[in-house]
């Protein structure tokens, strides 16, 4: 299927997704107190990726479930005779490649879209891959023919969108400037939401539950859980590369985190010794299970305890960065700058127990 | 000048693959492990903070530090067996070959362990190995080939665990090569653990086994249950920064330094040992 139609000029595409970037690097940033935004060295601007060189990759995970890595966060992919359903979309530049990808395993028309979270760098190609898919409506307002016809590989039937679904607080803060980044463009708004602890869907003869995750990475995580398959992806809850990155301008926190963290870890269910079953897409990295989700959890669980011993000590933000209350986790997901750098996480850490007390 | 017969190469060459395919030496049987080799160290095991000998940077010292063995009664960790890099250590095992049918070659070998039923596969195919993103394992994903009567393997794709049994860690970014040297009925199995993130320098360790077809390898179910009641939701037991209860209990009971009980790569060389000696003695 050409997206020519719903494709907007490279160079805009292109600006939006810098300023997705921008803006997710932006996120720890403005949550901080405004003395210490005022004194704080500015965050390095991060390069615009050179969407030209990424290549998609696609790796099966079990049965009709895929995961799609390319820049930006991890895509899972679900497909059978009722359409495509994908979770997260990365980047709009990378909109054609990722379709491409998906025409190789499916021609089926793109139904659902699910977003974990609300940053660009999971809902950039929301409006490209909406529009490039149908969802069925009632009444016959977009044509069930037209519809038909896209599942062989015809056009999609003009002003047809696939649904765009995520907690209800992701549609509220993608229409909000924060950290002076503009709100995210129309057509990549949820055009479903839920409220409430999870929404039930049944899709491609499977069950697939999104749990809400309250004020965890952000204030509208949500995780999606397909049932049959036993895959859980999650977002940017868990990551494998990385300390938590938690978004204080859109409410995350390390409460949300662990809170969470450990939520996966009752729904996960080893096949034996510890491995397989369960299988974990992070929002970014490798693909997992029970053994990695619960030596991540051990590891926040275990700052977190540290920091909190030392905040019911008194120690300042000062004394305890000098404590290096993270060094043992550090060569593995430590880094220097960005959202995810240790010194951020600790900061933030710091900060929501020091508000918890 | 009289033709070469080709025939008679073609029969030379055949012979030669073949002689060099009968080569290959045949590591099928079961394996009984002897443990006389560091036997403090595996049976019982090391003591808390015992991490001599081992090249682990700071972050691993820390690491030891903060382990608490009560971590093993979490229902997340009673069934894991160990690492592929580990598990030379113990435990008796079935070697056996897998044989392409068409081809006849060696495709894979199959080790199977009896403690906590461990099992890996040595791809001797050469096939690609997964991408980095695929999911990872305790026995990793191991390539093998054989350097005259050696067997080499290198393995990637393993999941974080253990270096040694009391908290020191290895990542899930560290790679291994092994050797498999057969001399007769005995097997020496030599490993050489390269980790980024928690070695200064590789790590190298040895295992021998002695050749038992009578024995068999038992199977080893398992069953996660709840060993401590009333724990926390999300309790992860750890010891605080500095409130090791017995961070130099170990080195005091064997009139050890305690800059030698504490580890790192010095402490793996035999020079090391009359400084630790004489530091003792002052």
């Amino acid at each position: 299927m050409s997206m020519n139609r719903n494709t907007v000029s490279k160079a805009k595409v292109a600006a939006l997704a810098v300023a997705a970037i921008l803006g997710a690097a932006s996120v720890a940033m403005a949550a901080q107190p405004a003395r210490q935004n005022r004194n704080a060295p500015a965050a390095p601007a991060p390069q615009a990726p050179n969407f030209d060189a990424v290549q998609i990759k696609v790796l099966p995970i079990r049965d009709n479930i895929y995961m799609l890595v390319g820049q930006g966060g991890n895509i899972t992919l679900q497909v059978g005779d009722d359409g495509v359903l994908i979770v997260d979309t990365q980047f709009a530049p990378l909109s054609d490649k990722i379709l491409t990808e998906i025409r190789k395993i499916s021609k089926a028309p793109i139904r659902f879209i699910i977003n974990t979270h609300g940053h660009g760098d999971h809902t950039g190609g929301n409006g490209n891959l909406s529009k490039a898919g149908a969802s069925v409506a009632g009444g016959n307002m977009l044509g069930p023919l037209a519809v038909a016809a896209q599942g062989q590989g015809g056009a999609a039937p003009a002003g047809a969108v696939a649904t765009i679904l995520a907690h209800e607080n992701v549609l509220t803060r993608m229409q909000e400037s924060i950290g002076g980044q503009p709100p995210a463009p129309a057509d990549s708004l949820p055009n479903v939401t839920y409220i409430g602890d999870w929404k039930d869907m049944f899709f491609n003869n499977e069950s697939i539950r999104l749990f809400y995750e309250p004020n965890a990475h952000t204030d509208g995580d949500s995780m999606v859980y397909f049932r049959r398959s036993d895959v859980l992806s999650v977002g940017d809850i868990y990551n494998t590369n990385n300390y938590p990155v938690i978004d204080k301008a859109r409410a995350g926190s390390i409460q949300g985190v662990l809170k969470a963290l450990n939520h996966m870890l009752e729904i996960t269910i080893p096949k034996d010794r510890q491995e397989g079953g369960t299988l974990v897409i992070p929002g970014h990295g490798r693909l997992s299970d029970e053994a990695d989700l619960a030596e991540y959890r051990d590891m926040v669980t275990i700052i977190h305890d540290r920091i909190k011993d030392m905040v019911d000590r008194g120690l300042t933000l000062e004394q305890v960065k000098a404590a290096k209350p993270t060094i043992d986790y550090d060569p593995r997901y430590g880094s220097g700058n960005g959202p995810g750098s240790t010194d951020r996480f600790i900061e933030i850490v710091y900060n929501d127990l020091k508000a918890a007390k | 000048m009289r033709k070469p017969n080709r025939s008679a190469i073609a029969a030379a060459l055949l012979l030669l693959a073949s002689s060099s395919a009968m080569a290959e030496v045949d590591l099928s049987g079961v394996w009984n492990v002897r443990l006389h080799e560091d036997l403090p160290e595996r049976i019982p095991g090391p003591d808390m903070a015992e991490f001599h000998g081992v090249p682990i940077n700071e972050a691993n010292r820390a690491r030891g530090l903060a382990w608490d063995p009560s971590i093993l009664t979490l229902e997340e960790y009673q069934c894991r067996p160990h690492p592929s890099d580990y598990f030379t250590r113990f435990s008796p095992e079935r070697i056996w070959k897998e044989i392409d049918s068409e081809t006849q070659q060696t495709k894979g070998i199959h080790i199977r362990k009896e403690w906590q039923a461990a099992e890996r596969t040595i791809w001797m195919d050469g096939r690609e190995r997964p991408p980095a993103y695929a999911v990872h394992s305790w026995q990793g994903f191991s390539l093998g080939k054989w350097e005259g009567d050696v067997l080499a393997v290198e393995t990637t794709h393993l999941k974080q665990s253990y270096v040694r049994r009391n908290g020191l860690a290895r990542s899930d970014i560290a790679t291994t090569r092994e050797h498999y040297i057969r001399h007769g009925d005995y097997l020496t199995i030599v490993a050489v653990i390269h980790d980024p993130a928690y070695l200064t320098e590789s790590f190298i360790r040895s295992s021998d086994y002695a050749l038992d077809n009578k024995r068999n390898i038992a199977p080893y179910p398992c069953d996660p249950v709840v060993e401590i009641v009333g724990q926390p939701k999300g309790y992860v037991p750890h010891y605080m920064p500095g409130k090791h209860p017995s961070e130099f209990e170990y080195a005091d009971r064997y009139n050890l330094s305690h800059e030698a009980a504490l580890g790192g790569a010095q402490t793996a060389y035999p020079e090391f040992m009359e400084k630790a000696l004489a530091a003792k003695k002052r």
